[in-house]
């Protein structure tokens, strides 16, 4: 029963991602659709108040200079909102401002389609701070679909500078894709129960007499661009698991489907821009074969319950429900786990610290591999990098200089596709390795960092780190992170793994996009079979999950062995 | 074809010796940095040596015993010196291969036609063949040894040029034209040439060859680049995973000596492909030249792995030297022993293979036949035709139309029967020549083109490795369209003029593919030049032996085939072997990261899946296994992959299969191996 619900969820998502693909591959490929005479006005508007010309054709250096600029305005923006929210409007509640490291963080986190929380909505935040927040979960979420479509431009046939307009693009991407969809979840969060008002707290008498404060604000309107965009970033603390944010079992699976729905979708799109659906597909498929591979282990060790409670004499028929919803169920939280870490979404209807440990390895793997369908649009740019790779390995083992897609692949993508697939472990392990460090040197300075000690406090630094460099945001809550060092390291590490990868594929498909079209001949590698998915996914498997191999034995695998 | 390869093993002595001595020269830095992944070995190698000479000192006793580190410094500097033993075994036998041939003309005496100042003084002097310099001028007789390779400018001669080719007929060499060529260490076997040296000593191409082979002046190809940007990217990333794997383990409370940090950077960082990278590149060229094809860089060697496009000269290549005569086709009203005679009588002077066959197909000797008073009519280019001249008789031999254009003249009728004829000779791929007396049309003679057995499957092997053939011919259409259904080429170009393979190379490239040419003549050297691969024959003229980027010593045109293969296997070792390096790493977590964190963490027991008897032990078998697997895949980097036409899917399958999987099993076995000797000691 539990099962199948998720099988449910999971082709529902994939049925509506076909179509969606195809209406996202139209936008950018600038063909007509449907939606054309309701958005046009719209969009010339826009363009019309912010002087830009959309029709203007941009280099793929000119994309990444536009790219930036937005992010860096938006940047100072919230920084000032959240410092300064104490005594803006829209604060009921008088929630205080923000102190400087927690604000970097936070303008950070929620720039780079994270959506860390070293804060808790209900006390951190005023309703201002979490509109300029929503904002950003727009932005960020255009700005990835924008980078990610100057990408599939680029791959497309033939030797092209004509790369699109990034503004284009991006406002396209929150017009068409983003908004239209937030309206349609927002409104079945709102008959389900989620409030969306600019009152303060609410109150009530409890039937044991106390009175209790409820927080609420305009919160189905964030729910629902935090799933669709790949946010995670909740109104209230505890996320999709707090019954205002996620009130039943039918907004569960609406709020999950909004989670892998662009990601996967934008697979689609690829294929109906370039003209190569066996392409697009083998991608998904690889995709799908490494979410499985997480996912029914998962679902596995959590229904099997905690072997250290079964050594007690208790059991468990509901599985391990320790920091899970009664509502939701075990098989549906390990779901949610390992779609959100897959998908760089980030947002928890679980305590992610509370899975067993094998599940919170498959969830820190999700993150570490970041490619499986991905956040919205930069899911595929890392996977992107795997390709390129996998196309240099493939294209010398069957006895011809690498080319992919009629580009031959060279020194100069080479040397960028290394540096990219370099950068995730090295924040990662670094960040661990620098806080593992600290505190295995001072513990008695740093005890308040780590909840548990041991494999588990060692799990709960990683995955801070993990979640920060791939841009996830959910975390094993255990950590006590709200401190000037975590918020400063965990910040940098989100910008650079933000934007290294975004302009590291950008790079390498402007450069190939310029360089002479081979056609394709009997000698060439074809990138759209089950052979060459299989090359991706080991691939895949050497670089992302190996190099974390060492690590992850010291933390969820010692732990695990452990509770044996 | 026989080819003079050395069959050494890899174990002949002298070679063995030589590569021995300079896998430890190779050790020095300067040599070591030019490969990243090995300096970081070396690196290691140095920072172990160091803890050696600390334990022996009495500095420290958290590090383990002094006898388990000096094992593993032992073995650290043994995968060096088998990662410079691949490079140098390779280089050896190349160079062996190149002096093989540079030997035959080492030092030869030559005669030296002296020439002072101005005036042309017939003087000759013996000098050896080391004092020539380009432009001087020497002078070879019958039985003479060509010193040093040159261009004849005067006389003509009979030269056997088995020496270089293998080849035991003997060619003949003449001044002028395409054929002026001559190569150092063949042999003049009659007559009297004058020849100029067009090479400064050290040039020559051989030279060029060698000092391609050797490690000082080799240049990494583009490719190579490419491949040790990814390797030194893996070799970054695993640095990354050791580094920061110190403060992990000072959080778990686990002392990790140095001898296990440098280990497990080691066997992860790609040292199977790192250590082999150079030998399979030299290989590459080395077996390139063993099929008798000098190269002139290596790029060009990959590049015609990627080859789309080749352009073969009909004759010679797609069919047997020349056309020779097959039917007597006599018009009405003229007996066919009327018509073979006037034909033969025409050929009689006609010293072309042509000719010649004619007479051949006649079945008569031509010795019977009266040529008393008669005049030979060589054939000219304004006339298109030849024959003979008797008294009362005129006999042409020639083409339709110039043939046609005599009749005409004479007022006679051209037949009907005879132009149907041509047409349907033409149309089957043959060459019609038509045979008149007294300005009558007697018959026409059927001339076809013999392919060359076997070629046909060459070509089918051709397309599928994907490389488009185009014959180039100077036929008629007609008659290329037939040639090329029959042969099985895919396109041809018909009546080419030399222009024509330029602009046709052009085309191509255009298009984004890759082209390949063969030609000897100098009219032939612009499009040699332009491309991607040009392979000129040796017996070619010294322009298009400079203007193309290969030479080809046995004149053998369908030796492109075999410079695509060389070139496809050379870029399949190079991925084969890092895919099989980098699987390789599955294993090698398993072995020593179990063994790292076991002392601590007793539960990681669990991962201990290959039951190594020791922490000691796992780690000692996973570096002698990184170790060893270098010296038993250098056979298989010297001989190159074998590339079979599957279809580029299917190749990808079966090498994924073999040295993915592969990779991924035979570690576990050797390093449990390695381990179950191993554990007797630690």
């Amino acid at each position: 029963m539990e099962i199948s619900g998720i099988i449910m969820m999971f082709i529902g998502a994939v049925l509506l991602a076909l179509p969606l693909g195809r209406y996202i591959g139209k936008i950018y490929s600038g063909d007509r659709t449907w939606a054309d005479r309701l958005f046009n006005p719209l969009d010339k508007a826009i363009f019309k108040f912010s002087g830009i010309d959309p029709s203007r054709e941009m280099s793929w250096k000119q994309h990444l200079a536009a790219l930036l600029t937005i992010n860096l305005l938006w940047f100072f923006f919230s920084m000032f909102v959240l410092m300064n929210m104490s005594w803006l409007p829209l604060n009921p509640d008088a929630n205080p401002s923000m102190s400087a490291d927690l604000a970097f963080n936070t303008t950070v986190s929620f720039v780079s389609n994270t959506n860390l929380q070293h804060y808790s909505g209900e006390t951190g935040v005023s309703y201002l701070g979490q509109l300029v927040l929503m904002l950003f979960q727009f932005i960020s979420a255009g700005i990835g679909m924008a980078a990610c479509a100057v990408v599939f431009l680029a791959m497309r046939e033939g030797t092209t500078g004509k790369l699109g307009n990034f503004y284009h693009f991006f406002v396209k991407s929150c017009t068409r894709v983003l908004l239209p969809l937030s309206i349609a979840v927002a409104v079945i969060l709102l008959v389900n129960g989620t409030p969306m008002t600019f009152k303060g707290k609410d109150q009530f008498v409890s039937l044991q007499g106390d009175t209790v404060h409820v927080s609420r604000g305009p919160a189905a309107a964030m729910v629902a661009i935090k799933q669709l965009g790949t946010n995670g970033g909740g109104f209230f603390g505890v996320n999709s698991a707090h019954p205002l944010e996620n009130p039943n079992y039918v907004t569960n699976i609406v709020e999950n489907i909004a989670i892998i729905l662009i990601p996967i979708a934008m697979i689609f799109a690829l294929g109906y821009i370039l003209k190569r659906k066996r392409f697009a597909w083998m991608v998904f498929g690889v995709m799908t074969v490494g979410f499985l591979l997480l996912l029914i282990p998962s679902i596995y060790q959590e229904s099997a319950g905690n072997p250290a409670i079964a050594r007690m004499g208790i059991s468990q028929p509901m599985g391990s429900m320790e920091g899970k919803e009664v509502r939701f169920g075990s098989v549906a939280s390990a779901f949610w786990a390992i779609t959100t870490t897959a998908t760089s979404n980030g947002s928890v209807n679980a305590m992610h610290d509370s899975l067993t440990p094998l599940t919170g390895m498959f969830a820190m793997l999700g993150m570490m591999i970041n490619a499986i369908y991905g956040g919205v649009g930069v899911g595929f740019l890392n996977f992107y990098i795997f390709i390129i790779i996998a196309v240099f390995i493939s294209g010398l083992m069957v006895g011809r200089t690498p080319e992919f897609l009629g580009k031959k692949v060279e020194a100069g993508e080479m040397k960028i596709a290394a540096m990219i697939a370099l950068l995730h472990p090295l924040l990662i392990l670094a960040g661990t390795a620098l806080s593992s460090y600290l505190y295995a040197h001072n513990p008695e300075v740093y005890a308040s960092w780590l909840n548990n000690p041991g494999s588990h406090g060692f799990s709960e630094m990683l995955y801070e780190y993990t979640s920060s460099s791939a841009n996830n945001g959910s975390g094993f809550e255990g950590l006590g992170d709200n401190t000037p060092f975590w918020n400063i390291s965990c910040g940098i590490v989100m910008l650079l793994s933000r934007y290294l990868p975004i302009i590291g594929p950008i790079a390498i498909a402007g450069m190939l996009s310029a360089k002479k079209y081979v056609p394709e001949s009997a000698g060439t590698l074809k990138t759209d079979t089950a052979t060459f998915g299989i090359m991706v996914f080991a691939v895949i498997v050497i670089i992302a999950a190996l190099s974390f191999f060492p690590a992850l034995s010291l933390g969820p695998i010692a732990e695990y062995f452990g509770m044996k | 074809m026989s080819k003079h390869n050395i069959k050494k093993g890899f174990f002949d002595r002298s070679l063995f010796r030589e590569a021995l001595q300079q896998s430890f020269i190779k050790l020095k830095p300067q040599a070591m940095f030019r490969n990243p992944v090995m300096f970081t070995v070396w690196v290691g190698t140095i920072v172990m040596t160091a803890v050696c000479i600390w334990i022996a000192a009495g500095g420290t006793t958290s590090q383990g015993s002094l006898t388990y580190n000096i094992i593993i410094t032992a073995i650290l500097l043994v995968t060096l010196l088998f990662a410079n033993f691949a490079e140098a075994i390779a280089e050896a036998r190349g160079k062996a291969q190149a002096s093989s041939l540079r030997k035959t003309r080492a030092e030869t005496p030559a005669k030296y036609i002296q020439t002072p100042g101005d005036i042309f003084v017939e003087e000759i002097k013996l000098v050896p063949s080391s004092q020539l310099r380009k432009d001087d001028l020497f002078l070879c007789e019958a039985g003479d040894i060509i010193p040093i390779d040159g261009e004849i400018v005067q006389g003509l001669a009979t030269i056997d040029e088995s020496a270089i080719t293998g080849e035991s007929a003997p060619v003949i060499r003449e001044a002028g034209g395409d054929k002026s060529s001559v190569t150092g260490g063949t042999k003049v076997l009659s007559d009297r040439i004058r020849v100029r040296v067009t090479t400064a000593p050290g040039e020559s191409f051989l030279d060029k060859m060698i000092a391609l082979v050797e490690g000082a002046s080799r240049q990494k190809t583009p490719n190579e680049i490419a491949l040790t940007i990814l390797l030194s990217g893996f070799t970054l990333v695993f640095i990354i995973v050791c580094v920061t794997l110190k403060p992990f383990a000072d959080y778990a409370n686990t002392p990790i000596t140095i001898a296990a940090f440098i280990s497990l950077f080691v066997c992860l960082i790609p040292t199977t492909i790192g250590g082999l990278l150079s030998a399979i590149g030299i290989a590459g060229m080395d077996r390139a030249l063993r099929a008798n094809v000098i190269t002139k860089s290596g790029k060009a060697v990959e590049t015609a792995g990627d080859l789309d496009t080749l352009l073969l000269d009909k004759t010679g290549t797609i069919t047997i030297g020349n056309r020779k005569a097959t039917h007597f086709y006599e018009v009405q009203g003229v007996t066919k022993a009327q018509f073979v005679k006037a034909a033969v009588q025409a050929s009689l002077a006609d010293e072309t293979p042509e000719g010649k066959s004619i007479i051949e197909l006649s079945g008569k000797n031509p010795a019977d036949h009266q040529v008393q008073h008669a005049t030979f009519i060589p054939f000219s280019a304004e006339t298109r035709s030849s024959g003979i001249d008797f008294a009362q008789t005129r006999i042409r031999k020639g083409a339709a139309d110039a043939i046609r254009d005599i009749v005409c003249k004479a007022g006679n009728p051209f037949p009907k029967e005879a132009e149907s004829l041509v047409k349907q000779i033409a149309a089957e791929g043959g060459t019609p020549l038509v045979v008149s007396e007294n300005e009558q049309v007697l018959g026409v003679i059927e001339l076809q083109d013999i392919i060359k057995p076997g070629i046909r499957e060459r070509f089918e092997r051709l397309r599928k490795m994907g490389v488009k053939t185009v014959m180039v011919t100077g036929d008629n259409p007609l008659t290329a369209k037939y040639i090329a259904n029959k042969a099985g080429v895919d396109d041809y170009i018909a009546e080419a003029k030399p222009e024509d393979k330029m602009n046709y190379i052009r085309k191509e490239q255009q298009s984004g593919k890759l082209v390949a040419m063969m030609g000897d003549g100098t009219n032939d050297a612009p499009a040699l030049a332009q491309a991607d691969v040009g392979v000129a024959m040796n017996s070619g003229t010294q322009a298009a032996r400079e203007a193309g980027n290969m030479v080809d010593l046995d004149n053998d045109p369908t030796k492109l085939i075999e410079i695509v293969e060389i070139g496809k296997q050379l870029l399949m070792t190079r991925g084969t072997l890092t895919t099989f390096s980098i699987a390789n790493d599955v294993a090698k977590y398993f072995a020593i990261v179990p063994a790292l964190f076991i002392a601590s963490l007793p539960s990681l027991q669990g991962m201990n899946i290959m039951q190594l008897h020791s922490p000691e032990s796992a780690i000692l078998s996973a570096v002698i296994f990184n170790a060893i697997i270098i010296p038993l895949l250098i056979p298989l980097a010297l001989r190159g992959v074998s590339y079979k036409p599957i279809g580029a899917s299917a190749l990808l399958r079966r090498n994924l299969l073999i040295y993915g999987l592969g990779g991924i099993i035979v570690p576990f076995a050797g390093i449990k191996l390695i381990d179950l000797i191993v554990s007797n000691w630690f």
